[in-house]
């Protein structure tokens, strides 16, 4: 029993890890139902960014949490201004083919850069742990990842419910018309959401920097697991990221934990495949 | 102040592609007025609203209001001149709950310092989305969702509001709450252009009325005026 403690813990602050890394995602695909298949490499994008901030300034990597995220926000809003608003409204496989294409391209311009080389973001946060127990530790890391990733989701949260810009996203989201009728810019609005997707992503590319290793083809890797929080918790759900993020988390760890760590994958995908069989929507998706 | 020029649409002409919806109209609202658009479905009225607001751009003729040039705006720099749609099907939000579908009403920068004396005046007007105000737009029944379309246009502190068939699909008991609420909005000096299938009712209440057949305006002249003849015309050609 004793050693089941160990894996249920990291599982949980691993959760926090993937709520953020897919809480982008969700809420681009809820709110202009764009499947954004480039969340992966562009998250990936910002931890080689923060690659380079770090051994340009030599800081830690956390403080470049403050160049990355703002540069990021523009990065965001310009895919979405430039590339993806052009081709909104259409159908559905436009945008995808668009995201496709930037997938493709992110990969190769940071495999062009970077080459292929295997990269982390080093921190001397990565050895510290605090013993809970006589079998139990904490990783400092994966506690960091936790409490950073809650802070991003909690601030998505407030700004969405809060704001007058927030509030418009979702109104968009509801009825496009029927926002632009209250004055709302409704392509700039999708912009500035684009932009705060991609804020959350520099936060996940940091983190997830941290955390593992990266390559320039990481990205993809990251995406599956984003779709997996997203399918799990329901669309565009807050609440959901979370709840998705730590059943995917604790279902792979378990898993492992039973088994043998070469099957972790396969118990997150069992796990998705169980609450697609069971509930479609998502744990707190509404209808779709 | 009798005589000012609400809205005035010249030559208006608005294609769907090669589809031309709107020959040549025009309209005009002195401030203050009710001004009612009538005709059979398809007539184009629903077109002529929706090109003010600026949902569409006409492809000829102006549109002013309030002294401004509005054709071919869109809609994001027509409602903070103080013009605002109260769309077809009303279009609320239907997961915001009323309350942030009435602040959304406030969006334009010029509003939001003064969204909570708005807010206050519109339950006032509409007690029932005060009582309601926590809940989700899609859980109210038609006819408060209508009284949440008008408030959350009202909310925007317009001087001229178009409503599009305000009264489609509710019970007649509703139709005649929100006509007397909209006659109290226009006693204040909103200026109310009223798009309607219910001829009667909507004749009873404006000031003048246009009769719209096939994409053109056939007909203006005050209420009384119209004979039933004429409107039968109007409807079915005969």
């Amino acid at each position: 029993m004793e050693s089941l403690l160990q894996p249920i813990l990291n599982g949980v602050l691993l959760g926090g890890l993937y709520a953020v890394i897919a809480i982008g995602m969700s809420t681009m695909f809820g709110i202009v139902k764009l499947v954004n298949l480039a969340h992966g490499d562009l998250m990936i994008m910002s931890s080689y960014l923060s690659l380079v901030i770090v051994a340009w300034l030599g800081v830690n990597p956390l403080w470049s949490l403050l160049g990355v995220v703002p540069v990021m926000f523009f990065v965001g809003f310009f895919i979405q201004d430039f590339l993806i608003n052009r081709v909104l409204g259409k159908e559905m496989e436009p945008p995808l083919l668009v995201a496709f294409g930037l997938s493709i391209i992110v990969q190769n311009f940071l495999l062009l850069i970077f080459t292929p080389d295997a990269r982390s973001l080093t921190t001397d946060l990565a050895v510290k742990t605090i013993p809970l127990g006589e079998h139990l530790n904490l990783a400092v890391l994966y506690l960091v990842d936790f409490l950073l990733g809650g802070a991003v989701i909690l601030a998505v949260y407030l700004f969405f419910k809060n704001t007058y810009m927030g509030r418009a996203i979702r109104a968009a989201s509801d009825d496009e018309m029927g926002a632009s009728l209250m004055g709302v810019n409704t392509r700039k609005i999708y912009a500035y959401a684009m932009g705060i997707a991609m804020m959350t992503a520099g936060v996940a590319g940091v983190l997830v920097g941290m955390t593992f290793t990266f390559y320039p083809h990481t990205g993809p890797q990251y995406l599956i697991i984003a779709m997996g929080v997203v399918i799990i918790g329901g669309l565009g759900s807050m609440k959901g990221c979370l709840a998705g993020g730590l059943i995917l988390a604790l279902a792979q760890l378990l898993g492992a934990h039973f088994t043998s760590p070469g099957y972790q994958l396969l118990f997150g995908y069992g796990a998705l495949l169980v609450v697609l069989g069971l509930r479609p929507q998502g744990l707190f998706g509404g209808k779709i | 102040m009798p005589d000012e020029i609400a809205l005035k649409v010249s030559n208006l002409d608005v294609h769907y592609k090669d589809f031309q919806a709107l020959w040549k109209v025009f309209l005009e609202a002195q401030k203050g007025e009710i001004v009612s658009v009538i005709g059979a479905n398809g007539a184009g009225k629903s077109t002529l609203l929706n090109t003010i607001a600026g949902l569409l751009a006409p492809t000829q003729g102006a549109i002013e209001c309030l002294g401004e040039k509005i054709d071919g705006l869109p809609p994001y720099k027509i409602v903070p001149i103080g013009i605002t749609l109260v769309p077809e099907g009303r279009r609320i939000f239907p997961r915001l709950t009323v309350y942030e579908n009435l602040i959304m009403g406030s969006y334009t920068p010029r509003t939001r310092s003064s969204r909570n004396e708005a807010l206050k005046k519109i339950y006032q007007l509409f007690p029932v989305l005060k009582d309601r105000h926590n809940q989700m737009g899609d859980t109210l029944s038609g006819g408060e969702q209508q009284m949440l379309a008008i408030g959350r246009a009202l909310m925007s502190n317009p001087k001229l509001i178009l409503c599009d068939e305000i009264s489609l699909g509710l019970a007649p008991v509703v139709i005649k709450s929100i006509y007397g609420r909209l006659r109290q909005i226009n006693q204040e000096g909103i200026t109310i252009v009223l798009v309607e299938q219910d001829i009667k009712r909507s004749l009873k209440v404006a000031n003048r009325a246009y009769i719209m057949l096939e994409g053109k305006m056939v007909l203006e002249g005050e209420p009384s005026s119209i004979s039933e003849e004429q409107v039968r015309k109007a409807y079915f050609g005969i």
